[in-house]
C-alpha cells in the first residue's frame, strides 16, 4: 500500500460524494465523508462494522462485504439502524484490484437520502455545504418550499372562491322581499329528502284576499303583509322544515317527518288562524287568510316533486272551492272530481 | 402581469402606508374590489396604473417605490417565504450574486406563469459586478429598481457590505453596479434548510 493512498482517495471523495464510506475487506469502516460523519455522529466510527450500522434491505445480498461487492453498481435500499430508522439510497463499488486506492477486497459505499431529504435536513441539521455541489438536494428542498408557498396561495384563493360561491348560491335561492327560499330552492330541498328517503309533507299555501290588499292599500302594504306572512310561517314551522315563496302570494312548506292527517289539519288550522290576524299598516288594517292543500310523501311509492306539486295543487284547489280559509289533504278522489268537471275555475282573490 | 407581482406591490403599499392609502391608490387605478389575487393574471397596464397612482399619492418617484418594494420583499415578515426561497440560491452573498442568472428560472419553477425579465451577472473582477436586467415583453415598470432594493436587503441578510448603483436603462436593458466591500461584514440573519412546513 502506498502511504497516504486512502487519505488522498478520501479527500477526493469528500468533495465529490460527501456521504460516502470506505469499507475494508473485513467490513470495517476505514474512512467516512464529512456528511456521513455528521449524519452517523458515532464515536469511534472508524473501525465500526458497516453492516452493524446499516441493514441492506433490497436487493437481498450474500452476507458480508462479498455480498456488497457482488451488488456493485446496483441501487441499494439501506436503513440506518437506530431508534429512528433512516432510509437511504446507496451504491457500492469494489476498491480496484491494482491496490492504487488501498488494499483490494473492500468497497466504497456512497449514500443519499433520496426523497427523505426534507426530514433528514432537519434531523441532522444539514447545510447546503453538506451536499455535493452537483447534488440536486438543495434544489429539491427549494422546490418543496416553493410548492408549499404556492399551494398555500392556491388554497387561500380556493377558500375565498368557495365562500363567494356559497354566498352567491344562497342569494340565488333567496327571495329578496321576505328572505325566504325562492322557487329555485324547492327542487334541491325535495331532492335532499327523497334521496335520504325521509318522510315529509308538501304544503301548498295560497293567500286569500291578498289581491284586494294590494288593490286597495297599495303595493307597499302588500309587501308589508308578505313580510309578516313570512315571519308567521317561520315562527310556526319546526327546525328542519322549509318555507319557500314560490310566487306572488304562494308559498310551499316542506314539513319533515311522518305527520298524521289529524296533525296536518291542526297545523294548517293554526297557520290559517294566525294569517287571519289583522295586520296594521300606516293606520290601515289589512286582513287576509289562506287556503292550504297538502300531500304526504308516504302515500307515493316513489315521491316525485312534479307529481306531489300537482297533487298539493289539487288539494289547494279543493280548499278554495270549499270556501277558502281552510285546508284540504290530497286524496285520489280529488283528481277524479277535477277530471269530471273541467273548466270550473276558482277566481283569484 | 402575474398576480404574485401585483399582490406584492399591494402588500407593500398596505403594510407601509396603511389600508386607506392603498384603497385610494386602488380607486385611482380602477381596481375593484381593491385587492389582487396572488394566483390570477391581470392586464399589464393595471400594474402600471397602480404604480403611477402610488407615486402621485405618496409624492415619490416610481423608481424609489420600486426599490422599496424590493427591500420589503426580503425584509418584511409578510414575505418571509420569499426570503427563504432566495436564500436557497447561495451560501454567501457572492454565491447569491452568481445565482442571479437563475432567478427567472427559479421563479418559473415555483409558479410557471411567473415571467421575470432575464437577469445576467458580469464579474468585472476586484469584487465588482454588473447586473443587467433585460426587457420583459410589455412590463409596465423597471424591474431593475426592484432588483436593486432586493439586492440591498439580501446583502444585509447575508451580512455583506456592498455599494449598489442603478446605472440607468439603455435599449430597454437596465444595469446595476455592485461593489462588494466585505463579504462577511456583519452576522447575517439565520437561515436553515428545510425549515418550512
Amino acid at each position: 500500500m502506498r502511504p497516504g493512498a486512502i487519505a488522498s482517495l478520501g479527500a477526493l471523495l469528500d468533495v465529490l460524494c460527501p456521504m460516502h464510506l470506505i469499507v475494508d475487506a473485513m467490513g470495517r469502516i476505514t474512512h467516512a465523508g464529512p456528511t456521513a460523519r455528521k449524519v452517523l455522529n458515532t464515536k469511534g466510527l472508524i473501525g465500526c462494522d458497516f453492516l452493524d450500522l446499516f441493514e441492506v434491505r433490497r436487493p437481498r445480498l450474500e452476507p458480508g462485504v462479498p455480498g456488497l461487492r457482488a451488488a456493485a453498481g446496483r441501487r441499494l435500499h439501506c436503513v440506518l439502524r437506530g431508534p429512528v430508522e433512516t432510509e437511504l439510497k446507496g451504491v457500492a463499488v469494489p476498491l480496484p484490484e491494482d491496490r492504487a486506492l488501498g488494499p483490494p477486497g473492500g468497497v466504497i459505499v456512497d449514500l443519499s437520502f433520496g426523497i427523505g431529504v426534507m426530514d433528514a435536513v432537519g434531523r441532522h441539521d444539514l447545510r447546503s455545504a453538506d451536499f455535493a455541489v452537483t447534488d440536486l438536494a438543495v434544489e429539491m428542498l427549494y422546490l418543496v418550499e416553493a410548492k408549499a408557498v404556492v399551494t398555500d396561495a392556491w388554497q387561500k384563493l380556493n377558500q375565498r372562491l368557495q365562500g363567494a360561491k356559497a354566498v352567491a348560491e344562497q342569494e340565488a335561492h333567496t327571495d329578496t322581499l321576505t328572505g325566504l327560499g325562492n322557487r329555485r330552492a324547492l327542487e334541491p330541498a325535495i331532492r335532499r329528502l327523497t334521496e335520504s328517503e325521509e318522510a315529509f309533507t308538501l304544503m301548498h299555501l295560497d293567500l286569500d284576499f291578498f289581491k284586494s290588499v294590494n288593490d286597495t292599500l297599495g303595493h307597499a302594504a302588500g309587501d308589508h303583509v308578505l313580510r309578516r306572512v313570512a315571519q308567521i310561517l317561520r315562527e310556526e314551522i319546526r327546525k328542519g322544515d322549509t318555507v319557500i315563496r314560490v310566487g306572488g302570494d304562494e308559498f310551499v312548506l316542506i314539513l319533515v317527518g311522518c305527520t298524521s292527517e289529524e296533525e296536518l289539519s291542526r297545523i294548517s288550522g293554526r297557520l290559517i288562524e294566525r294569517l287571519e290576524e289583522p295586520v296594521a299598516f300606516n293606520g290601515e288594517v289589512a286582513r287576509i287568510s289562506g287556503s292550504i292543500g297538502t300531500t304526504r310523501s308516504g302515500t307515493y311509492a316513489t315521491p316525485r316533486l312534479a307529481v306531489m306539486m300537482d297533487d298539493a295543487d289539487l288539494a289547494l284547489y279543493a280548499a278554495k272551492q270549499a270556501g277558502r280559509g281552510c285546508h284540504k289533504a290530497f286524496a285520489p278522489a280529488l283528481r277524479k272530481a277535477v277530471e269530471s268537471r273541467p273548466g270550473d275555475a276558482v277566481t283569484p282573490v | 402581469m402575474h398576480g404574485l407581482i401585483n399582490r406584492a406591490i399591494e402588500l407593500f403599499l398596505r403594510d407601509t402606508y396603511g389600508h386607506e392609502a392603498w384603497e385610494e391608490i386602488a380607486r385611482g387605478a380602477d381596481l375593484a374590489p381593491p385587492e389582487f389575487e396572488a394566483m390570477l393574471d391581470y392586464p399589464d397596464a393595471l400594474t402600471g396604473d397602480v404604480l403611477v397612482q402610488a407615486a402621485q399619492l405618496l409624492d415619490k418617484a416610481e423608481a424609489e417605490i420600486l426599490e422599496d418594494i424590493g427591500t420589503y420583499l426580503v425584509s418584511h415578515p409578510t414575505s418571509a417565504a420569499l426570503r427563504r426561497l432566495l436564500r436557497f440560491s447561495g451560501a454567501d452573498f457572492t454565491d447569491f450574486l452568481h445565482s442571479l442568472d437563475d432567478l427567472p428560472a427559479r421563479a418559473r419553477l415555483a409558479a410557471p406563469q411567473l415571467d421575470l425579465p432575464p437577469v445576467a451577472l458580469v464579474d468585472r473582477g476586484q469584487q465588482v459586478f454588473s447586473v443587467t436586467v433585460g426587457k420583459r415583453g410589455t412590463a409596465g415598470f423597471a424591474f431593475g429598481h426592484v432588483l436593486l432594493g432586493l439586492l440591498r436587503a439580501m446583502a444585509d441578510d447575508y451580512g455583506a457590505l456592498v455599494l449598489l448603483e442603478h446605472k440607468g436603462c439603455r435599449d430597454g436593458v437596465e444595469t446595476i453596479d455592485v461593489q462588494l466591500l466585505e463579504a462577511a461584514f456583519a452576522i447575517g440573519r439565520s437561515f436553515v434548510l428545510g425549515a418550512a412546513g
